[in-house]
């Protein structure tokens, strides 16, 4: 069985997100990036899979600018066998991704694909549902837990309500929830074999696809700020104030 | 063109956020046509209609909708949407899973999770879990828009006199098999939708402390809230969760406890109306965002309050 697995490159997300002055978009020179956090969940499972002799093969895929091959070269330090990157610049969205990485399916014939549920830059959550709609394939998304059968997968979705089971027949898409998994970190002697796997790079152009852009942003703004508040000395002075000043109570 | 708003329901009863998609939908054009998807869904189709901004139901129903399977779900809208110009749902995990597929076969890039609608086409959005804020216009001929429930008070539920019309299921989608879902009950208000919310985090120490915040909980008649650390560590359940990949809540009251107050936790509460920490770390950054803090390990603080509070005469349910 083989696996694919997509990553984004994204603002890491301990940084503190300043908006341009131009209104025309967040700081991103001079920034801390690093793969979007579920995602790593998504390269970990496929290894956890493959550890468990139910998968043979792991390619990573990002889709970006020169610079995220990085998460590409982190994904073959964890485990993948081998990467692809899609060169692409300017805004992406996720039927545009959707689209290159369906290309990619294609060509590659995986039996599953894997990604995070949602990038923490756009926060949209739609690559993974959009691509199982072109592809016509089942997807599981929000998954918390794997279970791997012989032509399926058994997965636990969490769900607002609490959680779901589904049972999926493979070639499948599955979206990765933070809880699937505990990602591991890539040791140094990984990290230097990894920089001998194979990265193959393709141009978007060469993929005969539209990807403009049908989405404009037209500003980019700080949001309203909190006012700040005052610090009580003790219990009673906190339920007295939201009892007498901001009547919640 | 009208909009077409996909009704969120458990085949009985509207799920609530219904009402908020139905709000976001009439600011968007005053013709709002609603679908519902379902099995034996009749009570829920009439509650549907109902509603005095829906102008028209579709119902369609079939065994294979019995469950809410996106795979199931999205043709039967796709065929539908020829005569809108707008699709919308709640940008919760219902809408958040079923919207794209929609928006993919439809070749639509959708806008998601929208906290306002500025025009037909143009909409505000969050961003990097809060912390900027996107206008957004999208050319495309159909949009498909999710709206985040909590910045659009829920439409009025009765009164409305909609028809009902049948519409046409569309085949089953064999690959997915819905297996079971496993609801968690509770007696206290929904937490999307709760007027007070008592959220405990990592601070809480052990699941079992938990019963301190579902102390203050049932004297507050409040909802029980978490961050993900807590929810991480198996102190509750993940259907408590707020925060940027949880849930998005806007009570009249927030208090945070044992809560730190990382970004992604501040994405799902800090538009609450009033905000109180209680934290025994005064460099927290949940202060920054709290109305009232206090500065207190919170297994002495949380008896005291309990004592403050049934002390009072009265207490706004």
């Amino acid at each position: 069985m083989k696996i694919l697995v997509a990553v984004k490159r994204v603002i890491d997300y301990n940084v503190q997100i300043r908006v341009k002055e131009d209104s025309s978009g967040v700081v991103t020179d001079n920034v801390k990036m690093s793969t979007n956090p579920p995602d790593d969940n998504a390269i970990e499972e496929a290894v956890k899979i493959k550890e468990a002799g139910k998968a043979t093969e792991i390619v990573a895929i990002t889709v970006g600018e020169e610079k995220a091959q990085e998460t590409v070269r982190k994904a073959l330090a964890v485990g993948a066998d081998k990467g692809i990157h899609v060169k692409t610049g300017g805004v992406l969205e996720p039927l545009a991704v959707s689209k290159i990485i369906q290309k990619i399916v294609e060509k590659e014939k995986p039996d599953l694909v894997f990604m995070g549920k949602q990038a923490i830059d756009d926060d949209c959550n739609q690559t993974g549902q959009m691509l199982s709609a072109l592809l016509n394939w089942p997807q599981a998304t929000f998954a918390s837990k794997i279970k791997v059968k012989d032509n399926t997968l058994e997965v636990t979705r969490e769900i607002d309500e609490g959680l779901e089971t589904v049972e999926i027949n493979i070639p499948a898409i599955v979206t990765c929830d933070l809880r699937l998994n505990e990602p591991r970190y890539a040791s140094l002697p990984n990290i230097m074999k990894a920089k001998k796997k194979p990265i193959e790079e393709i141009n978007v152009s060469d993929l005969g696809i539209d990807i403009t852009p049908r989405v404009q942003q037209l500003k980019v703004e700080e949001p309203p700020k909190r006012k700040a508040g005052i610090k009580v000395a003790n219990v009673a002075e906190l339920v007295q104030k939201l009892k007498n000043e901001a009547k919640v109570i | 063109m009208a909009v077409l708003l996909i009704a969120e329901h458990n085949n009985k009863e509207l799920r609530p956020f219904t009402l908020n998609a139905a709000t976001a939908a009439s600011q968007i054009d005053a013709e709002v046509h609603a679908v519902i998807i379902g099995q034996n869904s009749e009570s829920a189709a009439k509650k549907l209609s109902e509603l005095p901004v829906v102008k028209k139901v579709i119902s369609i129903e079939a065994p294979h909708y019995e469950n809410f399977t996106a795979e199931n779900f999205a043709p039967a809208i796709v065929k539908l949407a020829e005569n809108y110009s707008h699709i919308v749902c709640s940008a919760n995990t219902f809408g958040k899973n079923l919207m794209p597929r929609v928006a993919a076969h439809l070749d639509t890039s959708q806008v998601s999770d929208i906290i306002k609608v500025i025009s037909p086409d143009t909409f505000l959005r969050p961003i990097y879990a809060g912390n900027a804020f996107a206008t957004v216009k999208t050319n495309d001929a159909k949009k498909c828009v999710t709206i985040r429930p909590t910045s659009f008070e829920p439409c009025e539920s009765s009164g409305g006199t909609a028809t009902i019309e049948k519409g046409e299921a569309g085949e089953e989608f064999t690959n997915t098999k819905f297996i079971k879902r496993e609801e968690i009950k509770s007696d206290r208000p929904e937490l999307g939708t709760a007027r007070i919310v008592v959220s405990g985090g990592r601070g809480m120490q052990s699941g079992d402390n938990f019963k301190l915040i579902t102390e203050v909980a049932d004297k507050l008649g409040a909802a029980i809230g978490a961050s993900r650390a807590a929810v991480d560590a198996g102190y509750i359940s993940n259907d408590h969760q707020v925060g940027q990949t949880g849930k998005v809540v806007v009570p009249d009251l927030y208090i945070a406890i044992g809560i730190s107050g990382a970004i992604q936790h501040l994405a799902g509460m800090k538009e609450s109306k009033v905000i109180v920490a209680i934290n025994k770390d005064g460099e927290a950054p949940i202060f920054s965002v709290a109305d009232y803090g206090l500065e207190a390990d919170l297994f002495e603080a949380l008896p005291q309050f309990m004592e403050e509070l049934n002390k009072l005469n009265t207490i706004q349910k």
